[in-house]
């Protein structure tokens, strides 16, 4: 333990010390720049060094086995916002809430929703690809992502995508970055995508039993309606009685105007229209929620099978905090669960074709049943291949491989 | 040229009149849609099914011998090009719609099938295919997969691989793996996002499950012409900045406004303009698209525009996108040559570099055309001239290396959506440094160990570092 603190001061600085850590608990450091990642993660490799990368130690908890725990949250600039080519620059470590201030200070918004407390870090919501309910009409996060700049297990820095939106030359790095969950390197800087912040934005709530609001769902899609977000919540995440099918509408005035109407007509007039105040509230006590309990991961399959996927879910796990989004087919569950239950879920799933993806849990969990579980046929090769190219020494602790 | 045993084991496999060795039929295969390139493969095979392809590719790696996928042959970057001792794997018999899937909005395809015929198939549903490249009568869904494919409605719908949700691919060696899951979500890492823009070196699709859009019930496309370049550029910027999201916006200049306005494609676009944009809203309901429209007509007007005129129908909007998406086939008029550029610059970077663009055209006396997709800052600077002319071909070499250079100065990139294939090999060092280079070779050999489909392309492996990954994995 000591002999890491020493060396790493002697390398960055007392000041890169956050905290040293003590018997049992990994000291955490957090570099200045990307150039005192590199330049950590090529010691760490050299002196082989176990290293935990967090963001804002929000999200995933702090007890993954390590010998140092690396912190993006110094890495927490803005450094470009070019609200006429609707694209900006930021590092990795920024909080989410911080970088939605900063950009709507210039009329812009990165049009995502992820879950997870309001700091979490940018590159946390990268890392992880959680896209919350505006990826039904906005896009998941890879569609949202330009390019990256991350740094390899060995201190390699590899930049990959740029500034402009549209980008085929070589091969696409940065997708092998979001929803990699850090086995491919640790993201530094992020191209993102902007959008003008929407003239209007507007949430309507209907209540009731999941079978008639999937029903509700189903009704609006055929009637060609295309929000935001169309996302149906259990009662425990969404703190009503009963379930909840929320639509989302944002946009121009006009087109808003127009899914309300579409709204009325097709859904009986019975959703309910939430104020702004009410609307943000909602949406980010849902997202904050799925951060709470103590494991959280989501699945798709596809969008005429999701009620059955539910039915499975509370079958297996239990109701808990459900998001579902009908029209996708993506689900992400919260709650209290073992691996043995995980494992059996896969399992079931992977029957189906449908994968299940650990975003969060304990360390004992998600060492367990791995954060992806088994691969599909011949893909596990490729998968180990992708990890020594850009992990060599496996220097990033991150639970990409199981038993299973 | 394969020795005899290989041809006998590949026709015993697809048939004789599918291994094609002459010389007259392995010319056809010699360029793609960019004749700048030429390459003679050693031979030519046209697998008819999924169990064909995966056993020629079976028997190609048995012999060692590397290949090249090919699908319409329409790419513009000289990348399903194969040379004497490559073979090339023709993907044009394997053309069938496997499934469409209404109710989930999406189809499962062969590599081989015709872009446009996909949306044709799914429009009794309601719904299309998105990604419209130029060629989208000729071009196949394998091709748009393996360069990541474009086309003007891409800036609304996002490029090709926003729309592909699962693929089966056979990898150099004859193994074949699953990427990715029937709804699009990835299984593990993203293989399906790493594999789409990959120009064939990770393997060939075998099959391809792709995402259905609904098809908009209200479009509206305006045509507006402008006295300057400049000025339409500042359009281009002040719509995408308004937070209206056009389906399209795409923008021609006059030298090839008269292209077109000279062919069969003509489409009455105004000759003496300096440029025209046509721009596309749509969506599903007819007063918000007509409220953005009359938005955008504003902008226009606001940023010079000399005319904005509304397509009065289907006719006429057929008649508007066909001048735009034919204008490359109409620039054939112009000369016997053609070098056609793909760049992306920042949207606001447009004015400048269009100016920078006609600088460095007038300076190498050289007939530059415009046509492009403005919405997304892709230019497509067109370079016509005679290739006989070996002073006019250096010149025109020469400008071509400078507008490069004044695209990535501007923050841009290479390219769009064409791919680098060959063509833009050289380019490659000037956006990525040698440990990205190094990255993206290491990445391919997994894939690849061997590097043996489409060897050549995409990676300058001379600018490539050291990767201690590369030699790990293979050793």
């Amino acid at each position: 333990m000591n002999g890491v603190l020493e060396k790493v001061r002697a390398l960055l600085g007392s000041d890169a010390v956050l905290d040293p850590g003590a018997q049992g608990v990994a000291p955490r450091i957090a570099p200045p720049t990307p150039e005192a990642v590199a330049l950590l993660l090529r010691t760490a490799t050299a002196e082989h060094w176990k290293v935990r990368v967090e963001g804002a130690g929000s999200w995933q908890p702090a007890d993954a086995p390590a010998d140092l725990a690396l912190t993006t949250r110094r890495l927490d600039q803005v450094e470009a916002v070019e609200p006429q080519d609707l694209v900006a620059t930021a590092q990795a470590g920024i909080g989410w809430d911080r970088l939605r201030q900063q950009l709507a200070e210039r009329g812009v918004w990165v049009a995502l929703d992820p879950p997870g407390l309001a700091g979490r870090s940018l590159g946390s919501i990268l890392a992880s690809a959680t896209s919350g309910p505006l990826r039904l009409g906005l896009g998941p996060v890879r569609d949202h992502l330009l390019g990256v700049t991350a740094i390899t297990g060995d201190g390699r820095v590899v930049t990959s995508g740029g500034q402009v939106v549209k980008n085929v030359a070589g091969y696409d790095l940065t997708r092998l970055q979001v929803g990699g969950f850090g086995a491919f390197g640790v993201i530094v800087r992020a191209h993102v995508r902007l959008r003008a912040l929407p003239r209007a934005d507007q949430t309507l709530l209907l209540e009731g039993t999941r079978e008639d609001l999937s029903r509700a769902a189903d009704d609006l899609r055929e009637a060609g309606l295309a929000p935001a977000a169309l996302e149906l919540l259990s009662p425990a995440l969404a703190r009503h009685a009963g379930w909840v099918l929320a639509v989302r509408c944002a946009g121009s005035a006009a087109q808003v105007e127009a899914e309300e109407a579409l709204l009325r007509t097709a859904g009986g007039g019975r959703f309910a229209p939430l104020g702004p105040e009410e609307s943000h509230a909602f949406w980010q006590r849902a997202a904050e929620a799925l951060a709470l309990r103590p494991v959280t991961l989501r699945l798709a399959g596809l969008p005429d099978a999701t009620d059955d996927l539910l039915d499975l879910l509370q079958h297996q796990l239990g109701d808990e905090w459900i998001s579902a989004s009908p029209a996708l087919g993506a689900v992400r569950w919260s709650g209290e669960t073992t691996g043995e239950r995980l494992r059996h879920l896969r399992r079931t799933l992977a029957a189906l074709e449908v994968p299940l993806t650990l975003e969060r849990g304990p360390w004992s969990v998600r060492k367990a049943v791995g954060v992806f579980g088994a691969y599909r046929e011949g893909v596990g090769p490729l998968v180990t291949g992708l990890r020594q190219t850009f992990d060599p020494a496996s220097t990033l602790v991150v639970p990409v491989h199981t038993d299973e | 040229m394969p020795d005899r045993a290989v041809v006998a084991e590949l026709e015993r496999i697809v048939g004789p009149r599918s291994v094609r060795l002459s010389t007259s039929d392995r010319l056809t295969f010699a360029s793609d849609g960019l004749p700048t390139h030429r390459r003679l493969p050693g031979i030519v095979v046209f697998p008819g099914t999924r169990d064909e392809l995966i056993a020629v590719v079976r028997v190609l790696a048995a012999h060692d011998i590397p290949f090249v996928p090919r699908g319409a042959g329409t790419g513009l970057s000289g990348g399903a090009l194969a040379d004497p001792d490559a073979a090339l794997v023709v993907l044009t018999r394997l053309n069938r719609i496997l499934e469409i899937d209404p109710r989930n909005r999406r189809a499962t395809v062969e590599p081989g099938v015709v872009n446009v015929r996909l949306s044709a198939a799914a429009a009794r549903y309601g719904l299309h295919y998105a990604p419209d490249p130029s060629s989208q009568t000729a071009c196949t869904i394998g091709g748009n997969v393996a360069e990541n494919a474009g086309g003007p409605h891409c800036l609304k719908y996002g490029a090709t691989t926003t729309h592909i949700l699962a693929l089966e691919v056979v990898l150099s060696d004859g193994r074949v793996v699953t990427l990715g899951s029937p709804a699009g979500e990835p299984w593990g890492p993203d293989l399906v996002g790493l594999f789409v823009g990959s120009e064939g070196n990770f393997g060939i699709a075998t099959r391809i499950t792709v995402r259905l859009t609904p098809t908009p019930a209200a479009i509206r496309t305006l045509l507006a012409d402008f006295t300057s370049l400049r000025s339409a550029g500042e359009a281009v910027s002040a719509i995408i900045a308004s937070g209206i999201v056009p389906a399209a916006l795409e923008m021609m200049d006059r030298s090839c406004i008269n292209a077109v306005e000279d062919s069969v494609y003509a489409a009455g676009y105004p000759r003496d303009a300096a440029a025209v944009l046509l721009v596309e809203l749509d969506g599903m309901d007819p007063a918000a698209v007509e409220a953005d429209a009359r938005g955008a007509a504003d902008l226009l007007v606001r940023h010079g525009a000399r005319s904005v005129r509304t397509a009065a129908d289907t006719a006429e909007r057929e008649r508007l996108w066909q001048g735009r998406k034919k204008a490359f086939g109409a620039m054939g008029r112009l000369s016997r040559d053609l070098v056609v550029q793909d760049a992306v610059v920042p949207r606001s970077a447009l004015p400048d570099v269009l100016e920078s663009i006609s600088a460095i055209a007038a300076r190498y006396q050289l007939v530059v055309s415009n046509v492009f997709h403005a919405g997304d800052g892709n230019l497509h600077p067109n370079i016509s001239f005679d290739a006989t002319d070996a002073a006019l071909k250096a010149r025109v070499e020469t400008a071509s290396a400078e507008i490069m250079a004044t695209c990535i100065a501007a923050g841009g990139t290479i390219t769009g959506e064409h791919g680098v294939g060959l063509d833009k090999l050289r380019y490659m060092p000037l956006v990525f440094d040698g440990d990205a280079l190094a990255a993206m070779r290491a990445v391919r050999q997994v894939f690849d160990p061997a590097e043996r489909v489409n060897p050549g392309k995409v990676v300058p492996v001379h600018a490539c570092r050291e990767w201690t990954g590369i030699h790990r994995f293979r050793s």
